[in-house]
């Protein structure tokens, strides 16, 4: 089925209705799973005891930080290159969505960090370019709110977005390219994870439960955005309706 | 289960990940509320949307991103 059927957003909408409730559906059983997994079967590590639990929760929030804002670079894309009607509500659906998973990551890697590492921060590559990431995020926001017009706008956000997608493989590969006290990758690297499959079967598990809530918030709030800018076309429709009427009452003679 | 000397860091990431994911679900709640209301407000006042009905009879490949205004 070719993306070009979803550029109706009433056809979208009305996929939407169909796929939300059992996207929920396996949300909320991939998040029991993952954390019956996480705090009952999963073991402890031997050097950082209890606290590698804070890992099921700051690597898949580190991922979906991430694959949001990728997204967000090949809705770009889409504004730009493909016109696609849908492509700009789909990255401006997902900016706060991508800011509330960076900030996540930052927080609980931070409250990590105190324990293992002895501070809650360090400039470090790896955490200043991820803080980079969430600065993005809140400027691209700042940046919707700042025009009114929502397509002007998503042709602005879209630029921006592309540029500050320079800052994806500097996040990725800033544990090899500089001496980080974060650790390098352990999970998606060349020759297999590192972790032992006891924790990699949580983590896992984890990380598809933040993608499906990740897809649930994202479908929901493009669907709030199909809807404001059809509030917002009705109005500007009854404003320009009812602005000649108003003209021709308050017209007064030239002196 | 124990959590170990470290339990505050354990439930305190744990505690913000849920408030951040529920204040997240109510972002999105809260707006569609916001957003039904006012749709229902302007069918109150008699405005509606034009090219509903055409709309429903899915129109494909548009080139400007008008669509997805109206």
């Amino acid at each position: 089925m070719a993306i070009w059927d979803y550029a109706n957003p009433t056809r979208f909408l009305r996929l939407v209705q169909i796929i939300l409730p059992w996207l929920i559906g396996l949300c909320v059983i991939a998040f029991a799973a993952g954390l019956y997994m996480t705090f009952f079967t999963a073991p402890d590590d031997y050097q950082q005891g209890a606290t590698v639990k804070i890992m099921y929760i700051h690597v898949p929030a580190a991922w979906l930080a991430m694959m949001c804002y990728s997204i967000m670079a090949i809705s770009s894309l889409g504004t730009l290159v493909w016109k696609h009607p849908l492509a700009d509500v789909s990255a401006k659906a997902a900016a706060p969505i991508g800011a509330a998973f960076t900030f996540m990551s930052l927080v609980t890697g931070s409250l990590w960090g105190k324990p293992m590492w002895g501070t809650y921060w360090v400039w470090d590559a790896r955490l200043t370019s991820v803080l980079v990431l969430f600065i993005m995020y809140l400027g691209l926001i700042a940046l919707w709110r700042t025009m009114e017009d929502p397509i002007k706008a998503g042709k602005a956000a879209a630029i921006l977005t592309l540029v500050g997608a320079l800052n994806l493989p500097i996040i990725k590969f800033s544990v090899e390219w500089w001496n980080t006290l974060h650790q390098p990758a352990s999970v998606m690297r060349m020759g297999g994870p590192t972790i032992a499959t006891s924790m990699l079967i949580p983590l896992f598990v984890m990380a598809i439960a933040f993608t499906l809530l990740f897809f649930v918030l994202h479908l929901m709030a493009m669907r709030n955005e199909i809807l404001r800018r059809r509030v917002r076309a009705m109005r500007l429709k009854a404003a320009a309706t009812a602005r000649p009427a108003t003209v021709t009452a308050t017209a007064q003679p030239a002196e | 289960m124990d959590l170990g000397t470290h339990a505050g860091f354990i439930i305190a990431s744990y505690a913000v990940c849920l408030a951040v994911v529920i204040g997240l679900i109510l972002w999105v709640v809260i707006d569609r509320k916001r957003q039904e209301a006012d749709l229902e407000e302007l069918a109150e006042q008699g405005i509606t949307r034009a090219g509903a009905a055409k709309g429903d009879t899915g129109q494909t490949g548009p080139k400007t991103s008008e669509a997805a205004k109206a």
